[in-house]
């Protein structure tokens, strides 16, 4: 039940961003104005909500993979932490990658 | 010194006697070794013997005395009354599915769904060896691969815990789900692609919204929901490969 309620914020999530590229795409003014709201308190917590509750279903979902990707080197079972360590490993790029590109570092 | 006892409030229906169910409250004896199928055995034996309810092996293994024991799909028999007492012990049918009588469940829905799974191994035309050449042999390692989705025990608990399923009894459900699925994984069955267009029918594993509450109360842990998605899984593996190489369909 926390999943399925939790997911509300995901789902919410993806709307904003939709809404972010439709404002970015109005125009500079349109964008800047947004961005400006955004850095009202209220949507600042809002935005701390829906990344815990994105990171929990981050985690939780990383988690289940070993039971969906069972997978075999012969007859040997790939052990379901190497399964769940690579999903998490590519989290850990992908998030590298991200960073380096929004702050330049 | 008194002797100890415990509250049982029991779903009752009698469609004879009466349109809507109730509930009627019995006390039983509480002994620490009692399961709440004890407690309804007794009842049924001392208290009132109007009572149905379906039960037989008193040992997790037969898969009759599935109930909702304070709202959670249990095993009656391995529903220890201690870990309940002193409160009283609400028993009602599963929830799901349409009642017969008392704690009586039909479960023709869940028949029907398991016997079109085919949940039995199909070799593939002119493949079925003769009888006297003995019996397909497998490996443990391959044994190993599909025994978890084996221990089924048609409880049905699974789907008294399915919210899918409680909105929508089309849906084919988690344990005939994973039956289909440990025979498709059995190195000696060649029947997946006749299993294939009911698993993946849109009553079948794409009504599946992961919830995982069908593998929480499995007495058996058979993990019917990783079999779903492992089914998922293999069925996006059919789609692309039907895509991406049409001429390499199977005939």
């Amino acid at each position: 039940m926390i999943r399925e309620l939790t997911s509300i914020f995901v789902a919410g999530y993806c709307i904003f961003l939709l809404v972010l590229v439709y404002k970015l795409a109005q125009g500079a003014d349109a964008y800047g104005n947004l961005m400006a709201a955004l850095k009202s308190p209220s949507s600042v917590t809002l935005h701390l909500i829906s990344l815990a509750f994105v990171l929990y279903h981050t985690i939780t979902w990383f988690n289940l993979t070993p039971k969906i990707l069972v997978l075999y080197r012969g007859e040997e079972r790939i052990p379901q932490g190497l399964v769940a360590g690579t999903f998490y490993a590519g989290w850990v790029v992908v998030s590298v990658i991200v960073a380096w590109l929004v702050l330049g570092v | 010194m008194m002797a100890e006892t415990m509250k049982l409030e029991i779903f009752r229906y009698r469609p004879e006697k009466e349109s809507e169910p109730t509930f009627q409250t019995y006390e039983v004896p509480f002994l620490e070794d009692w399961v709440v199928l004890d407690a309804i055995n007794h009842i049924k034996d001392e208290i009132d013997g109007t009572l149905s309810y379906r039960w037989s092996c008193r040992m997790g293994v037969c898969g009759s005395c599935g109930m909702m024991i304070n709202g959670v799909p249990k095993l009656s028999c391995a529903a220890f009354l201690k870990d309940y007492y002193p409160d009283k012990i609400l028993v009602e049918p599963l929830t799901g599915f349409p009642v017969e009588r008392d704690l009586v469940i039909v479960m023709d829905d869940f028949m029907t769904k398991l016997t079109d799974m085919q949940p039995y191994i199909i070799r593939k035309e002119g493949e079925e060896k003769p009888l006297e050449e003995g019996e397909y042999l497998q490996s443990p390692a391959e044994l190993a691969r599909f025994k978890q989705y084996s221990m089924c025990i048609n409880c049905m608990l699974c789907y008294a815990a399915c919210p899918v399923y409680a909105l929508d009894s089309t849906f084919i459900g988690p344990a005939a789900i994973a039956l289909g699925q440990r025979y498709n994984m059995d190195s000696r069955d060649q029947g997946r692609d006749a299993r294939q267009e009911l698993i993946a029918s849109h009553n079948g594993i794409w009504e599946c919204t992961f919830v995982g509450e069908c593998s929480a109360v499995c007495p058996e842990h058979v993990d019917p929901a990783a079999a779903i998605q492992r089914a998922k899984v293999s069925s996006t593996v059919d789609w692309f490969k039907d895509v991406l190489i049409p001429w390499g369909k199977k005939k």
